[in-house]
């Protein structure tokens, strides 16, 4: 048995009276509580009324996450169809892509969750950051493990990413620029100082270009350093440099700053001199400008831009841990530090799960762990229940969603994807499904029929089948039978059809019984109901031989129900009594050979009138036929 | 070039409101209902041309919300009365009028019939809802079908029991006379001006009785009706001749929810269903040389088509009774950008088309290629 990684959580029932018990149940998401006596027998006295729900997961219920697990449903379904018999090198680029997909739903969701903060604000800014860290782990992995950049591409890449996230830089800059006087502004150094730590070097100069004007004494001293910033080599992936004579050339320029802060050329300008150390990769100096900073992450890539821009991944993560011990003095990092940091030793397996515990929800780390998984990133070991993780995540968040009374669609193909398990848990999930309408138990049924669930579209259309009888619709009744192939239950509908004309004396629902077509073979009792309305139609069009003839088959073809024999019988006379003879021969014989038979079970049945009957006819049926002859 | 706008919730219906008589004015104002919410909602959104400059053409703003209510049970049926009022059929049975407040920009209930539909002991979800103002006619899964008028509280005709099992659809043919589709595959036709409770004429397919989810009339021909049920299959129906579709064709691979004629160019025909996809149907207008001058030789043509020459003053047949035989083109084109769950409702006014789907999405196509 694992031991808990954190402690638990408490959560206060505000309903439940302090000092009392509860009792509980689980649910598939969540769980019922109640007060309690927890008393085996006696008096109890007067208990609480109610009952508390507790959702651990309330994301699922605001309006604007749920786009968010819409937009991801329809990229996942995505990825799942990526065919893979092409080597993984050439789907990189389609990961990197999905990837980015699924961050720019989440800066989408972000977006919109801070244009509505204005009236929901704290209920939203909570939601707000955890996105934003989500974004920030995201990201950090597909740099890292799906677009897995080599040494000198990698850093551009950390570059763009720590880019990404600090963005105050542009609205402040934007600020300066704005002002009457720019250079003069208060927080202009804090712009110049802010790109270079970024490594952002075009815009450092610009703006130095403008504090050069206001000081032309010291302009050589400013012209130096803007060559100095001119001439720093980046790497350019895509170009026919080597890694090698990047390194070259950027050690050279290296120690020709040095060389320049050295000989004290920016000893008179106090910010200069400080741009120059930091172009070394001054750590003390870096250290002093936190505020600037503000993480250790932005920390660690500025010390790897300016010390080591030719890093290796696999060197990652002793630059990381030295970076997050040198910045936090207090020592404790949080969630959020230790799952990047996680991430910079390359241990998915722990950021995945730092992940889970920090977050409510399952999506994120269900949807990221797919992605790696797609990318061959995931080594598959069987998890204690029989599922590799992947399949458990997906399994989670699939059934955190049916338990959402309009997400279960999405759930459905998720489900889908995991070939274990998901069926199972389908088959159970699906059943569980309130049916209101008949238009959503349509939809139901036509997920069920896609996945074969033989059983459950039986159980569904039973559901609504009964429902429909018991209001009386048998039409509707017989139309869920016909679709199940239920013959039981289109048995039990005919029987209905078959005593509402015993007790009225005429067929209800005519549309029905008349249209019947070829869904009468579903089950004997209702071919009986259709060919017993045929019957009465040929009487009343006065076709008698053909209505006859059918009678005659009904009788013989033992599809009547026995409480109908007697009204079979019943219904003959009027045609063995008609002046014309309707009865061959043949057919009386047969009459009279039914008569028999029945009669031993209806002992008070009258069957003089009817004996008397059928013995004319067969008189003069046999003169009929003998006559024909000559 | 379609947007998706993601709404969270599930839109089942999706009906633009209809613009002034104006040739050239392309509608901008669209309402959509909910379903299988905790609570549902019927909203206004405008999908208006503004900020032209900088976007790309074709690409259109996102809709904006306009304004929405509550409303009780999913929103099974939705048309628009007038500029003003919108009509609603409800799982729970009630029809709803709202009334959408331009100056204010909000919208609440006008009128409602709570208990319309009903079992003797339970509610009756009302499916669905066709109006053609003040007259409003409203089916649902008792089998009964109700006229309504607006800004009258009593219901001025009800037909109990005209159906045994679920009316799912209704649409005009006539002025007086209606039609209704339900679920063992029958569309009957009503005549409102006789008061009694069964059908004029019947039409089935014969053999498997499918369900029928859908229907629609064609916009001039009025004899040629479409439906679309649980098979997917688009069946185009002449009501004057026999009982018998004249045309089969394959669609969809799952339930076909809504069928449209577009309304002013009736060789498109639009379709969407539960498999995800939404179809755009073309046919070429007629044949090259017009039937009258074929001469009799051709009444026995086509296996699928049993229409005959009536004497010859006939014109035209319209290709969408020859279905997909030799004489017509018939075109279809998916107008979703790929897959989604399912597409439960479309409308299409001059050129612009709007669909909503399970996926809580709405696309919006403004250049539609009628």
């Amino acid at each position: 048995m694992e031991e808990v990684d954190v402690e638990p959580v408490v959560t206060n029932i505000s309903g439940i009276r302090p000092g009392k018990r509860m009792g509980f149940a689980w649910g598939p998401g969540d769980i019922l509580v109640y007060e309690t006596q927890n008393k085996a027998s006696g008096p109890t006295g007067s208990g609480c009324a109610f009952i508390h729900v507790v959702r651990k997961d309330e994301d699922i219920y605001s309006p604007i996450l749920r786009k968010l697990f819409n937009e991801s449903h329809h990229i996942f379904v995505g990825l799942q169809t990526i065919k893979d018999d092409l080597p993984s090198k050439s789907k990189k680029p389609q990961f990197v892509s999905i990837s980015r997909n699924y961050r720019s739903v989440i800066r989408a969701c972000m977006e919109e969750l801070q244009q509505a903060a204005g009236e929901l604000l704290t209920k939203y800014i909570h939601h707000v950051s955890i996105l934003l860290a989500i974004e920030l782990i995201w990201n950090l992995c597909e740099v890292l493990f799906i677009d897995a950049a080599p040494a000198g591409s990698l850093l551009l890449h950390l570059l763009d990413w720590v880019r990404l996230h600090k963005s105050d830089v542009d609205e402040k800059a934007k600020g300066v620029l704005q002002s009457d006087s720019p250079a003069e502004h208060r927080d202009y150094w804090d712009v110049v100082l802010s790109y270079v730590l970024q490594g952002r070097l075009e815009d450092t100069r610009k703006m130095l270009m403008k504090q050069a004007m206001l000081q032309p004494a010291a302009k050589s001293m400013y012209k130096l350093m803007d060559s100095l910033l001119s001439k720093m080599p980046f790497y350019n992936p895509g170009g026919t440099q080597t890694l090698t004579e990047f390194d070259v050339k950027w050690r050279n320029w290296h120690e020709e700053v040095d060389r320049y802060l050295k000989d004290n050329s920016f000893a008179s300008n106090q910010h200069l001199e400080v741009i120059c150390k930091i172009l070394l990769g001054d750590e003390d100096v870096l250290l002093e400008h936190k505020e600037l900073l503000s993480t250790w992450y932005y920390f660690l890539i500025t010390r790897l831009l300016y010390c080591h821009p030719t890093v290796k991944p696999t060197e990652l993560h002793y630059y990381a841990q030295s970076s997050m011990m040198m910045f936090l003095d207090s020592g404790v990092p949080e969630p959020l530090d230790s799952i990047l940091l996680a991430a910079f030793e390359f241990d998915i397996h722990q950021v995945i799960k730092d992940c889970s515990i920090a977050l409510n929800n399952w999506w994120f780390v269900a949807h990221l762990t797919d992605l790696l998984d797609h990318c061959k990133l995931l080594q598959s070991h069987n998890l204690h229940f029989g599922s590799n993780l992947r399949e458990f995540l997906l399994l989670e968040y699939a059934s955190g969603l049916f338990t959402h009374h309009s997400l279960w669609q999405c759930a459905v193909d998720y489900f889908d994807h995991c070939p274990e398990f998901g069926r199972v848990y389908l088959e159970l999930q699906i059943e569980r499904v309130p049916l209101d309408t008949e238009r959503k138990a349509l939809k139901v049924l036509r997920i069920c029929e896609e996945r074969q669930m033989s059983e459950q579209v039986r159980s569904i259309c039973k559901i609504m089948a009964m429902r429909a009888v018991r209001n009386n619709r048998l039409g509707s009744a017989l139309s869920w039978s016909i679709r199940a192939k239920d013959a039981a239950f289109a048995t039990l509908i005919s029987e209905r059809f078959l005593q509402d004309y015993c007790a009225k004396g005429t067929f209800s629902d005519l549309d029905l019984i008349d249209n019947l077509g070829s869904t009468m073979l579903l089950s004997d009792r209702l071919t009986f109901l259709g060919k017993y309305r045929e019957f009465h139609k040929l009487y009343g069009e006065k076709c008698f031989s053909d209505a006859a003839k059918l009678l005659l088959s009904l009788m013989t073809a033992k599809i009547a129900p026995q409480s109908f024999w007697m009204t079979l019988l019943t219904d003959a006379l009027p045609l063995l009594e008609q002046k014309e003879v309707i009865f061959s021969a043949e057919q009386t014989y047969e009459l009279m050979y039914c008569l028999e038979d029945w009669t031993f079970l209806f002992h008070s049945f009258n069957t003089n009138q009817t004996q008397l009957a059928l013995a004319r006819n067969l008189a003069s049926a046999i003169v009929k036929e003998g006559t024909m002859q000559t | 070039m379609e947007s998706a706008k993601y709404v969270s919730q599930k839109v089942s219906k999706a009906r633009w409101r209809p613009v002034s008589s104006s040739f050239l004015q392309q509608p901008e104002i669209f309402a959509t209902g909910s379903w299988d919410n905790e609570e549902n909602k019927i909203s206004i959104w405008s999908v208006g041309n503004y900020e032209n400059s900088g976007l790309e053409d074709g690409f259109e703003g996102d809709p904006q919300l306009i304004c929405e209510n509550k409303h009780d049970g999913d929103v099974l049926g939705l048309q628009f009365l007038d500029q003003e009022r919108i009509v609603t059929a409800s799982s729970t049975g009630a029809v709803t009028i709202f009334r959408h407040h331009h100056n204010s920009q909000t919208i609440s209930v006008s009128q409602q019939w709570v208990k319309a539909h009903h079992y003797p002991c339970d509610n009756a979800p009302c499916t669905a809802v066709v109006c053609s103002s003040p007259e409003i006619i409203t089916v649902g899964e008792d089998g009964r079908i109700i006229v309504l008028r607006a800004d009258q509280d009593c219901m001025a005709q009800v037909i109990e029991n005209a159906d045994s099992s679920t009316i799912h659809a209704v649409t005009y043919l006539r002025t007086t006379e209606i039609l209704t589709v339900n679920s063992i595959g029958q569309i009957k036709l009503w005549d409102l001006r006789q008061q009694s409770n069964s059908a004029s004429q019947i039409l089935s397919l014969s053999g498997d009785r499918v369900p029928l989810y859908c229907i629609d009339r064609h916009p001039n021909q009025q004899h040629i009706v479409a439906t679309g049920g649980q098979d997917g299959m688009l069946c185009m129906w002449d009501v004057r001749q026999g009982s018998m579709p004249s045309s089969l064709m394959e669609a969809h691979s799952a339930e076909m929810w809504e069928v449209h004629f577009h309304p002013t160019n009736p060789d498109h025909l639009f379709t969407c269903s539960e498999d995800g996809s939404l179809l755009h149907w073309e046919t070429s207008s007629h044949s090259d040389m017009p039937s009258f001058l074929q001469g009799s030789r051709n009444s026995s043509v086509t296996s699928r088509s049993a229409m005959a020459l009536a004497g010859g003053n006939q014109s035209l047949i319209s290709a969408w009774l020859n279905g997909d035989s030799s004489k017509s083109r018939l075109e279809t084109t998916h107008m979703l950008p790929s897959q989604t769950l399912s597409v439960n409702s479309l409308d299409v006014l001059g050129q612009c088309l709007v669909c909503g789907t399970d996926g809580e999405a709405i696309f919006i196509n403004k250049q539609v290629p009628v």
